[in-house]
């Protein structure tokens, strides 16, 4: 969908628009660094990449207020970085640490960072938007002004978790904001093949739920889009379906070919002229805010940052033993046990990135 | 002290908790209007308004969610299922979710929530009706499993199990609503994990969990006609379980029978049966004997339903067999 006129950003939002290209490009390039490690093995299991998707966790969380909630799917190390989870604590938890942001229990599905109100990475396709309604419906009770947003792919749409939490977020009109990141495929299998529409945010309508789409490529988009429904729910108490249409350049997983059975190299190439962050560079350099030096020191910095946090990771130790049997079931007076003083989890380093406090 | 029903208990239990603590509410299908389904939310609309006493569609997988992502963010919720054979649909959120977002998060986010509901089986209701789940809740580390089988145990239960900090499912029975039971009116709690001996004998030890504790007292009863003695230990909760006393007991009696009213295969029995060859191999004078529900699904027919169940002869002729004396 293209921007219209007046979303066009002016040259004024050159600092906006710059931190909103570091956020983007510091997704990239950690999980650039991160198939790289899971390659070296020093990653395990399911690892599910965002490249491709960054407008949307930028774009979106660029206009949440601190005290606003995330709950998101298990492809959710970009959503944390965005929403200002420090890379080192992300990383780590990739690399099984105790400095992970789960104390190396939850791993590439699972980020969660209570002091940022990230509810988590959740690994189970479509089971997380009831928790979202839920969040929703906390809001309400305590009659706060806070808005949940729940990030989902596009085949979350045909589970019945899907269904009845928006039926009940439409019912009790619950200040949710259900983010359908549609990127074409639910792992192997096309859109088109899954469901009997192709504009899932009509399924909103069933629901009673305002609902819009939008090009999730361009960041402008996503930010414009996405204020309509924050303010609906901040200011009205009501949820909002809003699809978001983007693409993942990279496999579903890292065990899944980039293109192959399911699409084409052909169809990867096309999607990748849209790149979200050339997007957003070009419409920079067009408005002179950005010239090539600027992105080469930004991109230098950023890969600097990355590699501290694979250096951080690498050199955190693994979780002790004790540990296996901590945090089965909560003991008042023992929570944060073995949590580390220095640079542990949710840290945050001088000068990083938190695009999450910037409302443009 | 007030004689009153096990449907009475709860509701003071819900109540109290209530009045105590404003971050609990009650959430679940017909909880409200229609004042629950089987009672046990008598009035606490009216008190409480439809903030705190909330009907929901018929949408388990949902609501339960809806408790889940409630208690992520502060709240204590209690999730009513109209029974626990309709929980299967949210078994989803009670595993993956509420049990596990503790120890996934590494110690994050804890999931004070209590589902409740009644469990097992009542009358002709038949297969799908009919289910005993206790064992398949038990099995999940990160969950708390509560099965009170009197009134008193009820109430001081349910006040625990609200205030805990942890996702509890607690399993009530449909036939033991209008069981009527001493409740004293001042307040009392009962420590979950905690089981306690109904009878006392020194013959054979009875363990035993929920609904079944009445048959197993009953059962008490009679032998004690015939002069055998039994211990009869209501382990309260099956998650975690009483090992001790269930110890302490057979070391007593050298002796027992394992009575649950679900299935044999890996249920609850099977769990108390190796605690004790673990820990009492020496002490035992006879193989342990359980009492369980016949390994079919629950029929329909009144016959083959009381042939299906555990029962109190069953059970005395399991108690005289360990003794030896059939």
């Amino acid at each position: 969908m293209a921007k219209k006129k007046n979303e066009t950003p002016k040259a004024s939002d050159g600092d906006l628009n710059r931190s909103l290209l570091r956020s983007m490009l510091l997704q990239r390039r950690f999980e650039e660094r991160c198939a790289e490690a899971y390659a070296l093995g020093k990653i395990g299991g399911f690892c599910h990449l965002y490249i491709g998707q960054e407008a949307v966790s930028t774009g979106s969380l660029s206009l949440l207020r601190p005290d606003d909630y995330i709950i998101t799917t298990y492809r959710d190390h970009g959503q944390a970085i965005a929403r200002g989870m420090s890379p080192r604590a992300v990383m780590a938890e990739l690399f099984g640490r105790i400095d992970g942001c789960a104390r190396g229990k939850g791993g590439s599905m699972h980020m969660f960072d209570k002091s940022l109100n990230f509810l988590g990475g959740h690994g189970i396709v479509g089971a997380h938007v009831p928790l979202a309604t839920g969040v929703g419906f906390a809001i309400k009770y305590r009659g706060g002004d806070q808005v949940c947003i729940c990030y989902m792919g596009e085949s979350v749409v045909n589970t019945g978790a899907f269904h009845e939490a928006l039926n009940m977020a439409g019912l009790w009109k619950l200040p949710v904001v259900y983010v359908i990141e549609n990127n074409r495929y639910g792992m192997g299998t096309a859109l088109e093949r899954a469901s009997a529409i192709n504009d899932v945010f009509e399924r909103g309508a069933a629901y009673n739920i305002p609902r819009a789409q939008c090009d999730g490529q361009d960041v402008f988009a996503v930010r414009a889009a996405m204020q309509e429904a924050i303010d609906r729910a901040r200011t009205e108490s009501l949820p909002t379906l809003l699809e978001v249409r983007t693409y993942r350049f990279m496999g579903h997983s890292m065990s899944d070919a980039v293109s192959g059975t399911y699409r084409t190299k052909a169809e990867l190439d096309e999607y990748m002229k849209r790149d979200p962050i050339l997007l957003l560079r070009m419409h920079m350099q067009e408005a002179g805010e950005l010239t090539e030096d600027d992105l080469r020191a930004m991109d230098e910095e950023i890969k600097a940052t990355v590699q501290d946090a694979w250096d951080f990771a690498d050199a955190s130790p693994e979780p002790p033993l004790e540990a296996l049997y901590e945090d089965v079931l909560f003991v008042p007076g023992e929570e944060g046990r073995g949590k580390r003083e220095e640079g542990g989890r949710g840290a945050r380093e001088e000068g990083e990135p938190a695009v999450a406090a910037s409302a443009g | 002290m007030p004689l009153i029903t096990y449907r009475d208990a709860l509701n003071q239990a819900l109540r109290e908790e209530m009045h105590r603590d404003d971050r609990v509410f009650l959430m679940g299908e017909e909880v409200a209007v229609y004042q629950g389904a089987y009672k046990v939310s008598k009035g606490l609309l009216q008190e409480f308004g439809e903030m705190r006493v909330v009907d929901t569609p018929i949408t388990e997988l949902g609501f339960a969610g809806v408790g889940v992502g409630a208690a992520m963010v502060g709240l204590r919720p209690i999730i009513e299922f109209m029974t626990w054979n309709f929980a299967v649909l949210a078994l989803d959120q009670v595993l993956n979710s509420a049990a596990k977002l503790l120890y996934m998060s590494g110690g994050q986010f804890n999931i004070p929530i209590v589902f409740r509901g009644p469990n097992g089986a009542a009358l002709q209701l038949s297969a799908q009706h009919s289910q005993a789940f206790e064992s398949w809740l038990a099995h999940i580390p990160g969950l708390k499993v509560v099965t009170p089988g009197t009134p008193y145990d009820a109430k001081g239960l349910l006040k625990s199990a609200i205030r805990d900090d942890n996702p509890v499912c607690f399993l009530e029975g449909e036939m033991l609503y209008n069981l009527k039971g001493e409740v004293p009116e001042e307040e009392y709690l009962i420590p979950l994990g905690k089981a306690e001996l109904k009878r006392e004998g020194d013959h054979c030890s009875i363990i035993t969990n929920g609904k079944m504790v009445n048959i197993a007292t009953q059962a008490a009863d009679q032998l004690a006609k015939d002069g055998i003695n039994v211990d009869v230990v209501d382990l309260r909760t099956v998650r975690p379980m009483d090992v001790e006393a269930i110890k302490a007991s057979v070391e007593k009696t050298n002796r027992a029978v394992v009575l649950e009213e679900g299935w044999e295969i890996c249920g609850i029995g099977t769990q108390v049966v190796d605690y004790i060859q673990r820990d009492c191999f020496d002490s035992l004078d006879a193989p342990v004997i359980r009492v369980h529900q016949a390994d079919v699904p629950m029929p329909y027919a009144k016959n083959l339903e009381r042939a299906a169940k555990p029962d109190v002869p069953k059970t005395i002729a399991a108690v005289r067999k360990v003794m030896y004396l059939d």
